[in-house]
Order: structure tokens, then C-alpha cells, then sequence
């Protein structure tokens, strides 16, 4: 049996230490003599997030069919053992073998949301290993990071020696190959460096240069040395058959994950084109998994887990061509054996309330609705095509189906948004109570409700919004009180509940998507002060940020209040997304002028992703 | 058909607390392919009762839970399935058929359980102590003072000792774990310590529990029979 790294007295103190110990069933067990790369798999977030993860299963999947890896998984130790490790001066380890991760060859770290960064640092410093790429040596690990966040790995730059953008089943094994290569060649740390950055969707922060200009701005950003190519390309997998590394035995946790089900990747990429959403851009194609291939899996992972339920994963379900087969498929073939079966991101419409009502108790769920902005003219604005006559008609179709329960989605602060935009939220949440009430009472079950939960707008890197500005923490909080005080004025209000997010992570979240190198300094200095766990609200200390900014002297307004104009370098223009810059300007201002541009099965907008090849760019000439 | 499993938890699975364990053991059951039986409604789930729960931290020869099956399967089979889709630290050791009443439910039957109890290096007594278990156990009342979630109150103990003696370097104890007299070894060996003279350090005991019994006896004269014993195996 394997030695824990840390004795039974600290794994008895700490919070559920299942999330330490490893040894779940499908977890990778090898000789560590017999591999000739030994990978460390973190996730910078508690292990319930982390094992959650759909990317860092398929990297982990994928990386330990190779006879010669071995890949291990750590996640962030919690607050408590944090604490513990600190004093004791315990190094941070891997589940698996138990071993320090300063002794792996390589730390890879994903990059999922922005507020994990200082997760980050900790994961670094309790390892043992130099913060700073810099100040590493011959015997650290190359740390490593991808993931959404990798979009734009400027504010984290200083402290990675590598970043691999994009979908992560191209390059890893021309990576591995090149590490093997260096290694019995006899290379140094550079040298294998100089051989990644040549490896496409590889990104080496250290062999490029920024300047600046006197206002802030960037004025350059080029390769410091030769042979090191000045755009970094993204990297996605084109045939969803050939190309996909299906897991087909996830690792099954002993407690509790926030995702406790299977889940099963439907698709990749969104036709929609919302012009805030950042998945919907860089994921693009849309490309789909063969519904029979999806069964199998489905079938596969099923056998192999023994979860009890099954989720299926993508950013907009309905427009998988063959959704109603696999559904149906999957209530046929696993409702009997008492699986249950989510489905997120699912347009309601009357094939999904006929879904939903075999797959759920229709007395205890809800309909979600993402209308993400009040009225029609923003929802122009966003290109979100959902109309207020759909959302009208599908929640009124629920209620006849007996559903009473609502949840709407919203974002103030988008880019034009006016006092009348904000007011539309309430006026569309009132329309739905309405719809309700005009339902027989005889026919109706109870009362309704409706749930207005609104978030604040973040730009991101790579959308037609990324050049908008944000606003401030008081216009926020303002923007919020407009749309409370008009939810009070409905004649229904009494059965609208309004909650909204704290603008403050907001404005942080803004601060670090669209940095650039310098505000890696804030980061560092935040960590050093006390920083940790910022996704969490019980942890998050906006305090401590504030004096980072105020330490370092970096003007947090800069980064996010200010709209940049479209000829500015922004920080992540280095990276070719597929996604063409002159596309993003074209919606930018399509955007202004408050046209909707049709979604990628009415008609290609020429945004740059037919490049690759595939995916939904030649569905109908197949 | 019921079943009645018993398993192990060694080794890192003694931090796998009692909810996640049978958390654990539903999704081996259906790793392994057994026919098992559910509940209605919109929520099924597996119709199983653990024994005795396990405190985290205990490692255990001896866990038991019963479950229902849908049809009759040898009990070698259940054996071999859940044996082949087991994590480090987990071992089925018996499936046995067992009456389907209510009244032989795993739960309700527990009556008595057996414990080895270890000192970790450095926290034994400081005085001789092996040597002092049998007078311990030979006194006729063992007070203690017993903490529940309302109130303190001083009870005596020495009723719910069946037996205790050394083996090795360590403690064997059996004893009482209805529901009515469930009694924790460290509280018992606790008493010991403070009878010695000895204030029990912190974090001091290594507690494995070895077999999990019923009683067929009477209350003046018990019978201890292990749980799987009370079942058998079907070919």
C-alpha cells in the first residue's frame, strides 16, 4: 500500500481528507522507474472543483496511454492544510505516488477562471519551486499552463515557462517527444525551450519582449532571439472521430465532487456568436461527436464508473444536429436503471419541456432562461438570438406542462446599455409572471416563481467586446438598485426575486482578462499578502488586492474602465485565435449599429475559422 | 435476494468517512453489474443498511452492510464482481444469503464488536501498562464521565466490556455496540489510561475493528455470532 505524504494526526485535523489521499478507483497507478516523463496535473482550485473538470480529465486520460508518462494529479490544499504545510514545511504533492512535485519534470496547471491565480502562486510555492520562470534552475519542473485563461497568459507570464493554447490533443506529444530528445542530447532547460516554442499552440513568455508607451499602451511585442515564430496558433482538433481522445474510465472520487456524474462532451464550439462570450470565439468551429460514437461512451464510462448520472457537456446542447436521438437513446437504454440524465445549456422549446418532463420531477425543478440582457434592443446589441416571444412562449408552455419555477440570466453593464435596458429586465420578468396568470386557476399549480439573478459584464480577450470598457464598482452597484427599484413597481413583484453578484471580483475578474505583463507584479504582491482562494467568497479579501494596487502602483482603472480604440496592440494579439481580428471589428461595430449577424447554419460570417478545415463550416458540403 | 457484504477498510480508506463509503460501495455495486434493487420514485435508490458506521481514522477486517438484489446470484459471483472493481484499501471478504425480515436488518442484529486498540510510537503510558490490563478488567464497575450533545453524565462502563486483554503490544477488546449501549474503545481505554494514573494523550490510538457480531443469546447469557456467520453461501 502507498505512504501518505502527510501523517494520519494532520489528515485527521484537516477538512475531508479524502481530498488528499488519492487511490480512487480509475486513478493511474505506474512504475515510476519505467517512465521516462513524469507529469504533475494540477488544477488551482479545491479537489470537489478540480475533479470537476472535463479538460484536465482528457489531458490526464490521453497523457498516461503514452507508456513512457506518467501523469498525477494535485489540486489546491484548502485553507486549513495550507496552514499546516506551511508550518511544518510540508512540500506540496501528488495524489498518486505521494511524491513532492518539485521532482516531476513537468507542473501543468489549469487555467480555468481568472480569480484561480493566486491559487496558483500557492501551488508553486508549496512546491518548492521559484515563483518567477526566472529564477528556476536545471532540476525544477517546467510549469506549464493552458486552459480559457491561456487566451491571454500575459498577467501570469512571469511565472510559467510555457503555455500551450488551445485544445490540448495536438501538440503534448511532439512536446514529449522533443523533452525525451533534449534530454538524451544532453540539453539544458533553454534548449528545450527553444525547441517548444517551435511546437505549435506553444507559447515561451520568456522569448518575447513587450515596451510600452508613454500612455500605458503596448508599443511592440516581438521575439528576442532568432528562430522563435512571432504568432503563436492556436491549436484544435478537426475530426471529432479520429482526433478525440475519449475517456473512457474517469476517475471516480471517494467524496463528493461538485460535478458527481459522468460527463459526456457532446460538441465543441458554438454556432451563436454572442458577441461577450469568449467560448463561443475561441472555440470556434462548432464541431460535433457522432451521435453513435457518444452512445458507446456513454455506455462505456457508465459500466466503468458506476455514477448514477450523466451530463451532457457543450456550450449550447440544442444545436447538436442529433440531440433527440442521443437523448432519447440515453432515457431508453438508462432510465430503468434508475440514471439520471442533466441537461444544461438546453433551449426550452417543446422537445426539451418533453424531455425535461421525463427526466425530472416537474414539481421540483425550474426553467432556466439566459436572456442575458432586458430588452430587445441589447439583446440586438450582444447578438443573443433568444427573442422575448420565444421566452414567452416556452415559459408558457411549461406552465400548461405544470412547471411554476423560473430562473432568469442577466449582465448589466454591457457595452451601450441604457437606464431602459435595465428596466427591461424587470419588464420581461413581470411579462413571464403575467403569462403565468393568465393560465385557469383550476389549471395552474400554485404560485409562480421567478428568480432575477444578474452578474456584472467582463470583457474577455478574442470577443467583439474586447475592446469595451467596464464600469465602476458604484456604477455597478447603481445599475442594480435600477433594476431592484422597477422590479418593485411590477404588479407581480411579489413573486420576482432579484439577486446580483458583488461588483468587486467583477472588477478584479476584468483587471487580470485583459492584462498584460505588468500586472503580474499585482498578483504576486496580492499572493504575498494573504491573497488566496479569491473564487471564493468566504476567502476573497478585495482588501488586500487594493493595497497590491496601491504597493505596486498600477492603475487598476487603466485596465478595466478604459475602452480601447481597435488600432491599440492589445496584450494577446501575439496569438492567432481562428478567429480574424477584422471580423472582431466588424462585429465591434455591427454591435454599435445594433444588427445581428446570423448564427453559423444561416450563414457563414467569415470570422477566419473555416481555416482549420472542419467542423460546421463544411456541414453542408458533405 | 438479500445479501450480506463483509469488506475491509485499510490502509489511506480508513479517511473515507461512512457516507462516502456508501457512497463508494453504490457505485461499485453498479461498476460490478449486480442486479440491485431500488426504490421508487423520481430518486431511486439502492435499497442497502450498513452495519455500524466507522469513525474516520479506524481502519476495519470486519465492515458489514445488506443489501437487495433483484434475483438470486451465487455468492461467490458477488464476491468475484465487487472484488474485481475494488480501490487500494477495500476488499470484499464474504457475500452471504441472509433472511429477508425485517427484523434481521444489519443494523438492528449489531450487538457487539471487536477492536484492537495500538498506542502510536511515543503516546503510550508512562507507566507499565500490558501487564495492568487483566486487573482493569477485573474490577466490578468502571465509571466514566459519558458526554452526549445535552448533557455529562457518569456511567458505568464495566457492563459493556465483554473482554479485555492484551495481544502483542496491543489491546483486544469486545465490546458492546447495540444501539441502546454502543461503546466507543477509546472511551474505554481512556478509562484505563486515567485508572493507571495516566492522563490520555491527544491523538494517541491506532483502532482497528476486527468482527462485527449479533447476539442469539439472552441478555444474562449471550451468544456472539458474527453477521456473516448468520448467513450462507449459495452456489
Amino acid at each position: 500500500m502507498r505512504k501518505l505524504a502527510l501523517n494520519d494526526e494532520i489528515l485527521l485535523k484537516v477538512d475531508k481528507a479524502a481530498r488528499y489521499i488519492g487511490g480512487e478507483v480509475n486513478s493511474v497507478m505506474k512504475n515510476k522507474e519505467k517512465v521516462d516523463i513524469r507529469f504533475a496535473m494540477a488544477f488551482p482550485d479545491v479537489y470537489e472543483i478540480g475533479m470537476s473538470n472535463l479538460g484536465m480529465m482528457i489531458l490526464y486520460n490521453m497523457f498516461n496511454e503514452r507508456q513512457d508518462v506518467w501523469c498525477e494529479r494535485l489540486f489546491s490544499p484548502w485553507t486549513d492544510l495550507d496552514k499546516v504545510m506551511r508550518e511544518k514545511k510540508i512540500s506540496l504533492f501528488t495524489l498518486e505516488s505521494q511524491d513532492p512535485v518539485n521532482i516531476f519534470d513537468f507542473l501543468g496547471i489549469t487555467l480555468g477562471y481568472e480569480m484561480c491565480y493566486t491559487n496558483v502562486l500557492q501551488l508553486l510555492d508549496l512546491g518548492g519551486i521559484p515563483l518567477l520562470a526566472k529564477d528556476r534552475t536545471e532540476t525544477d519542473p517546467l510549469v506549464i499552463g493552458g486552459g480559457a485563461c491561456a487566451y491571454n497568459p500575459e498577467p501570469l507570464a512571469p511565472f510559467f515557462d510555457m503555455f500551450y493554447i488551445g485544445e490540448g490533443e495536438t501538440s503534448y506529444d511532439a512536446l514529449f517527444d522533443a523533452y525525451k530528445a533534449n534530454k538524451a542530447a544532453g540539453g539544458t532547460r533553454e534548449d528545450f525551450l527553444l525547441m517548444a516554442c517551435r511546437i505549435p499552440g506553444i507559447y515561451v513568455p520568456a522569448f518575447y519582449d513587450v515596451t510600452y508607451k508613454e500612455d500605458g499602451t503596448i508599443a511592440s511585442f516581438a521575439p528576442n532571439r532568432e528562430a522563435v515564430p512571432e504568432k503563436v496558433c492556436k491549436q484544435l482538433i478537426v475530426d471529432m472521430e479520429k482526433e478525440y481522445r475519449a475517456i473512457e474510465s474517469p476517475v471516480v472520487p471517494f467524496i463528493k465532487a461538485t460535478q458527481d456524474r459522468i460527463t459526456l462532451e457532446i460538441q465543441r464550439g458554438c454556432i451563436r456568436g454572442c458577441r461577450f462570450c469568449q467560448a463561443g470565439m475561441i472555440y470556434r468551429p462548432t464541431r460535433e461527436r457522432d451521435v453513435e460514437t457518444l452512445k458507446l461512451s456513454a455506455k462505456r464510462m457508465l459500466e466503468n464508473t458506476g455514477h448514477e448520472e450523466i451530463s451532457l457537456s457543450s456550450l449550447s446542447s440544442s444545436d447538436h444536429t442529433q440531440l433527440n436521438d442521443l437523448v432519447t437513446f440515453l432515457i431508453d437504454e438508462f432510465q430503468d436503471q434508475a440514471v439520471n440524465i442533466s441537461l444544461p445549456s438546453l433551449r426550452i422549446d417543446a422537445f426539451a419541456l418533453d424531455v425535461m418532463s421525463k427526466i425530472q420531477d416537474v414539481k421540483k425543478s425550474s426553467l432556466t432562461f439566459a436572456p442575458e440582457a432586458g430588452s430587445q434592443r441589447l439583446r440586438d446589441v450582444i447578438n443573443k438570438g433568444l427573442t422575448e416571444e420565444d421566452i414567452l412562449k416556452g415559459a408558457g408552455e411549461a406552465f400548461r406542462g405544470g412547471w411554476n419555477h423560473v430562473k432568469l440570466y442577466f449582465m448589466l453593464g454591457l457595452p451601450t446599455e441604457t437606464e431602459d435596458d435595465m428596466k427591461g429586465i424587470a419588464h420581461l420578468a413581470e411579462r413571464i409572471a403575467e403569462e403565468y396568470y393568465e393560465i385557469p386557476k383550476d389549471q395552474r399549480n400554485g404560485k409562480v416563481q421567478i428568480n432575477v439573478s444578474t452578474s456584472f459584464f467582463v470583457p474577455k480577450p478574442f470577443t467583439p467586446f474586447q475592446w469595451a470598457g467596464m464600469y465602476s464598482e458604484n456604477d455597478f452597484i447603481e445599475k442594480a438598485k435600477v433594476v431592484k427599484s422597477e422590479i418593485r413597481e411590477q404588479l407581480n413583484q411579489r413573486s420576482i426575486r432579484y439577486n446580483w453578484h458583488e461588483p468587486d471580483v467583477t472588477i478584479l475578474e476584468g483587471f487580470l482578462a485583459r492584462g498584460d505583463r505588468r500586472c503580474a507584479e499585482v498578483i504576486l504582491k496580492a499572493y504575498q499578502k494573504g491573497a488566496l482562494y479569491d473564487a471564493w467568497s468566504e476567502s476573497f479579501r478585495y482588501d488586500i488586492w487594493k493595497e497590491a494596487f496601491e504597493e505596486t502602483g498600477i492603475d487598476l482603472d487603466f485596465y478595466t474602465l478604459r475602452e480601447r480604440s481597435t488600432d491599440e496592440i492589445l496584450p494577446w494579439d501575439f496569438i492567432d485565435a481562428g478567429v480574424t481580428k477584422e471580423f472582431l471589428i466588424r462585429e465591434w461595430k455591427q454591435a454599435h449599429e445594433e444588427t445581428v449577424t446570423p448564427n453559423c447554419r444561416q450563414r457563414c460570417s467569415g470570422c477566419g475559422a473555416k481555416q482549420y478545415g472542419g467542423g460546421v463550416c463544411f456541414e453542408s458540403k458533405n | 435476494m438479500k445479501v450480506r457484504i463483509k469488506f475491509t477498510k485499510e490502509g489511506s480508506a480508513k479517511f473515507i468517512g461512512h457516507l462516502d463509503t456508501m457512497r463508494y460501495f453504490q457505485k461499485a455495486l453498479r461498476r460490478a453489474g449486480l442486479p440491485v434493487a431500488f426504490s421508487g420514485g423520481y430518486s431511486p435508490h439502492m435499497i442497502m443498511s450498513f452495519a455500524a458506521p466507522l469513525g474516520v481514522g479506524t481502519t476495519s477486517l470486519g465492515e458489514y452492510f445488506d443489501l437487495e438484489l433483484t434475483q438470486t446470484v451465487p455468492t461467490s459471483v458477488i464476491e468475484g464482481k465487487l472484488n474485481s472493481t475494488m480501490a487500494e484499501g477495500i476488499r470484499v471478504l464474504s457475500a452471504r444469503a441472509v433472511e429477508d425480515a425485517k427484523a434481521s436488518k444489519a443494523m438492528s442484529l449489531v450487538a457487539a464488536a471487536d477492536y484492537l486498540v495500538e498506542f502510536r510510537e511515543g503516546k503510550e503510558p508512562e507507566v507499565p501498562w500490558l501487564e495492568k490490563i487483566e486487573e482493569f478488567f477485573a474490577l466490578s464497575s468502571i465509571t466514566v464521565l459519558k458526554k452526549t450533545k445535552r448533557s455529562e453524565k457518569e456511567v458505568d462502563i464495566r457492563p459493556y466490556i465483554y473482554e479485555m486483554k492484551p495481544k502483542g503490544s496491543q489491546v483486544f477488546l469486545k465490546l458492546a455496540s447495540a444501539s441502546a449501549n454502543y461503546t466507543k474503545p477509546e472511551l474505554v481505554i481512556d478509562a484505563f489510561q486515567k485508572w493507571l494514573g495516566c492522563e490520555p494523550k491527544d491523538f494517541c490510538y491506532q483502532i482497528q475493528r476486527l468482527e462485527v457480531y449479533a447476539d442469539t443469546g439472552s441478555e444474562t447469557q449471550h451468544s456472539f455470532l458474527s453477521l456473516e456467520a448468520l448467513g450462507e453461501k449459495i452456489e
